[in-house]
């Protein structure tokens, strides 16, 4: 009976629960439409179908809460996303961002409704500088990506002002985070690629060899994607700058390195954050994000806007108005307000001891994994180095001996209870795991997940057909990845059209 | 220690097995010159009930005033159930479906939120959301450029009926890549797009954006605009509301044959005002341009046994694969606004967004006849309206808002600020959605008509 009960509900769409004939619910204002339509301009009127569900409130409300139950997340599963930061998200972060006073508040409405959100902006601004060795923050970009733009445009900015047209090139490592190359081509500049050494540092040679009048600027994170500290970034930072370049930080591990060492003082002009990560704001199932950017003094004048500033104890925005070299406007207001009040109250809660204390324990749990997956014969990609908070296994010898790859060990997880590592990043290591355990796990869901792990190596030296056709316990088999972009069904009422 | 739950006896355990004495010695590889342990400026921690306190009391200072501020950020009802069920652990803290078949909660969430844009935009294919309606816009003038390389143009129509704000995002994100925004005029009369002027460009360009309502409220005539521009070779990009597309035509029926891509703000589904964001901004397009749309695509299939599911899909367009050569950085969508705004459409269905629309022009039809007896105000356009509207004050728009703001109201919008050189002084845009009552209306009405009068020394 169950399995009959799960085979009809399971397989549906909203769209597959939708009768026309059904009357809407007591959600909508009671009003004639055809009245209403009379008074409008019959040539503009809605003449195709409008085709939305038609579905009873409780359908509805069952119909969705039971896809969530098909996710693993945060609060339900050990998420060792590498270089995503999947901490614990306080529930009081989105409690108290919920308030009524915050969400009702009109982006336009005037500064005397304002000041008690423009004061939690104000103080994330500043405590974002001091957690960064940055001279200015502005919080305005939307998502890291959008912060990585507003970094570029202004190391772009700025050598326009000083009519240095010549630089034409960014230079981003080959282990870099593919938006780093993106970005860099949307500010209009040439990509050139510095490759790593074998002990997961930039090769300075070859930096050497790449840098001149043309350097615009380089893009780097640190600790690195390869989950490493960068030891020479003093030396890469004085070589950019004297050849008249500027150093951008991509502040993806900044979760690493909070309270022990700050950007600013490594030497970068421009740095951005994700405080969906270190600020433990929603991942939301793929956003949204918010990506901060902070500058050093000679890129200030070109920051996003609006900020907020405070005069006379009362805040007020600047505007072009005070900085008429800024890049611009990046969001139509001042970028994601509720999720940078989720990362105000995080840093309230932690405050500055907490903050001390998350680099301290995700770098804790990354050593401490890292070592028992080497105790358990897994081949650690940099086996010298310390981890940071993150650190990458390489199963190529298990892909070799078994024929089962980092996929399949990825898919075999699942079937265990825990989430994925990020697998076949960076692309510089073959069959590769970056895990990245973040410091609100526990060592005995960090001792779950190595048993695993060993387990599932036992299954690839005995059965390697196991992992090969895994997952068997989720709602759905591994899925045909070819067939979905071969044959693309992107929309229902396209596909399934009568 | 918040959010730490090692015990001392664990940690001690932890470090033995690393083979270090202290937590301090696993940063050693940190050149010692480079340390600073300093976080001076930041506070020391506070509990939760001190911090539930604090905010409290900061949300109570800016009140919950009646708003009639619209332009690009507007206030709908929102089920109660939206964010009960968006905000689940399961939604609220999972991340980018990558694992494919640990996520098909959040997959099916994305298809159906594709569906219903695809259906309310009358397009083929919509991707999995955008940041914001502003830079969607911003996104949209990029793909248009990439997509139609033969108009051998980076030109862009960017009419001034779009949002100055929207206009400012767009020139931020595209201006590093050749693009030019020319503006296209308005009307006086009508406050709509001036087509004379329109129609003299004789230089080729890649794309018109036509906005549906547009930014003062009014209706564009868009099929004739959208039947002239591609007659001169060019792409449309409709820039929509949402709430509006329930009675208004689809951008995809506009014209002889649609636009090529829609863009907007779905924010007014189901996503509350808060300061201007988290928002999301949707993106839909014809089929044969599926290959250039920025940002997550969710695909339907089937696993191993035949089942259908959901995956990520064409991720060969973007930035994890691509890099330099990706068709944007975009990393993420708007998820979680993504979720809320299929849960608004579930629930409202097509009956429910149509009584919703037609309530916010009935509603706006009401505070225009009561605002036509005030003395004083006029209404510098003579096109019909959705859901906003612009009047000209008799005194000094900024004081007006401001003492408007004193009686708990959020009056509109100061759009001279964005159009004072084009005659608009003292200029306000006032939007009504079905919030209001009738009584809420009466009370904008006299409250407006006593500013006036006080700022006028009864002149008025």
């Amino acid at each position: 009976m169950t399995q009959l009960n799960e085979a009809v509900i399971e397989d549906k769409l909203i769209f597959e629960a939708s009768d026309f004939t059904r009357k809407s619910s007591s959600l909508a204002p009671d009003i004639d439409v055809d009245t209403v339509t009379k008074s409008l301009p019959e040539h503009l009127l809605r003449k195709s179908d409008l085709q939305l569900p038609q579905v009873g409130e409780l359908q509805v409300v069952r119909h969705y809460t039971r896809l969530s139950q098909k996710n693993f997340s945060i609060d339900t599963h050990f998420y060792p996303l590498g270089s995503c930061t999947m901490k614990y998200n306080p529930r009081a972060c989105n409690t108290l961002a919920q308030l009524p006073g915050f969400t009702g508040r009109h982006p336009m409405a005037h500064s005397s409704m304002s000041q008690g959100i423009m004061s939690c902006l104000y103080d994330l601004q500043n405590m974002l500088m001091e957690a960064t060795g940055m001279k200015q923050v502005s919080l305005t970009p939307m998502a890291g990506a959008q912060g990585e733009f507003a970094g570029v445009a202004m190391i772009r900015a700025y050598h326009d002002h000083n009519k240095d047209d010549a630089r034409t090139e960014i230079i981003v490592p080959d282990a870099a985070h593919g938006t780093n190359p993106a970005t860099a081509v949307m500010c209009g500049y040439k990509v050139r690629e510095l490759p790593t050494n074998d002990q997961g540092d930039v090769d300075i040679e070859a930096l050497k060899a790449m840098i001149g009048p043309q350097t615009a600027g380089i893009m780097l994170t640190n600790p690195s994607t390869l989950g490493v500290f960068e030891r020479k970034i003093k030396q890469i930072a004085d070589m950019i700058h004297e050849v008249g370049g500027l150093l951008y930080y991509d502040g993806a591990n900044l979760n690493a390195i909070l309270g022990k060492v700050k950007p600013g003082d490594m030497g970068f002009d421009v740095i951005h954050m994700n405080l969906h990560k270190t600020f433990s704001t929603p991942h939301g199932g793929g956003g949204p994000g918010a990506g901060p950017v902070g500058v050093s003094e000679r890129l200030q004048p070109f920051l996003p806007v609006p900020m907020v500033a405070l005069k006379d104890g009362q805040y007020y925005w600047l505007t072009e108005d005070e900085l008429p070299l800024s890049i611009g406007h990046l969001s139509a207001w001042m970028g994601n307000a509720g999720i940078l009040l989720r990362a105000y109250i995080y840093a309230l809660l932690l405050g500055r001891e907490g903050m001390q204390r998350v680099a301290e324990f995700a770098t804790l749990n990354a050593n401490y994994l890292l070592q028992r997956f080497a105790d358990a014969g897994f081949e650690i990609a940099f086996p010298e180095r310390r981890a940071s908070h993150e650190f990458i296994l390489t199963l190529r010898k298990e892909a070799k001996q078994y024929g089962t790859n980092a996929m399949d060990f990825a898919k075999r997880l699942l079937d265990y209870g825990f989430h994925a590592p990020t697998t076949y990043f960076p692309l510089l290591v073959p069959e590769c795991f970056l895990i990245e355990p973040t410091e609100t796990e526990a060592k005995t869901d960090l001792d779950g997940f190595v048993k695993a792990m060993e387990l599932i190596l036992e299954e690839a030296r005995e059965s390697p057909e196991v992992l090969k056709q895994a997952p068997y316990s989720l709602p759905v088999r591994r899925l045909d990845d070819v067939k979905a972009a071969r044959e693309l069904d992107l929309n229902y009422y396209q596909s399934h059209a009568e | 220690m918040p959010y730490i739950p090692h015990t001392s006896q664990e940690i001690a355990e932890m470090l033995s097995v690393i083979g270090v004495d202290s937590i301090e010695q696993l940063f050693d590889e940190i050149p010692p010159e480079l340390r600073s342990d300093g976080l001076d400026n930041i506070p020391s921690r506070r509990s939760e009930m001190q911090v539930q306190r604090l905010l409290t009391e900061k949300s109570m200072q800016d009140g919950t005033p009646l708003c009639f501020a619209g332009g690009g950020a507007y206030e709908h009802h929102i089920p109660a159930a939206i964010w009960e069920i968006a905000t689940r652990g399961e939604f609220y803290s999972a991340y980018t479906p990558y694992q494919a078949e640990a996520s098909q909660g959040t997959l099916q969430v994305i298809y159906e939120f594709q569906t219903m844009i695809a259906s309310l935009t009358g397009m083929d294919v919509s991707n999995a959301s955008l940041y914001d309606g502003a830079s969607g816009l911003g996104e949209a003038v990029l793909m248009s450029v990439r997509a139609n390389r033969k108009a051998k143009s980076k030109r862009i129509l960017m009419p001034a009926t779009v949002s100055s704000v929207y206009r400012q995002v767009v020139e931020t994100i595209v201006k590093h890549q050749g693009i030019t925004l020319d503006i296209i005029d308005f009307d006086r009369a009508n406050g709509t797009i001036d087509i004379d002027k329109l129609k003299q460009q004789s230089e080729p360009f890649a794309a018109l954006v036509i906005p549906q309502p547009n930014y003062f409220g009014c209706m564009e005539d868009v099929h004739s605009l959208t039947d002239w521009a591609h007659e001169q070779g060019a792409m449309v990009i409709g820039l929509v509301n949402p709430v509006a597309l329930a009675l208004l035509e689809a951008p995809g029926n506009w014209g002889t044959q649609g636009v090529d891509i829609a863009v907007g703000e779905a924010q007014p589904l189901g996503i509350p005002l808060s300061s201007g964001g988290p928002y999301i901004g949707f993106m839909a397009c014809k089929q044969k341009l599926v290959r250039q749309l920025p940002g997550r695509i969710v695909g339907r299939t089937v696993d191993l046994d035949g089942k259908p599911g959901f995956s990520l899909t064409l991720q060969a367009r973007e930035q994890h694969i691509r890099r330099s050569k990706a068709t944007s950085n975009i990393c993420t969508n708007q998820g979680l606004m993504a979720t809320a705004t299929t849960l608004y459409l579930a629930f409202m269905g097509r009956d429910g967004l149509q009584k919703v629309a037609a309530s916010c022009v009935h509603n706006t039809q009401a505070l225009i006849e009561l605002l036509k007896t005030s003395p004083g105000i006029s209404f510098p356009f003579g096109t019909s309206v959705f859901h906003e509207f612009v009047i000209t004050l008799p005194a000094d728009v900024d004081q007006v808002i401001e003492a408007m703001a004193e009686e708990d109201i959020v009056a509109g919008i100061d759009i001279s600020q964005y159009y004072a050189q084009d005659g608009l002084e003292n200029a306000l845009l006032i939007c009504v959605t079905e919030t209001k009552s009738p009584e809420d209306m009466a009370f904008f009405a006299d409250t407006l008509n006593k500013v006036i009068s006080d700022l006028t020394g009864g002149a008025q």
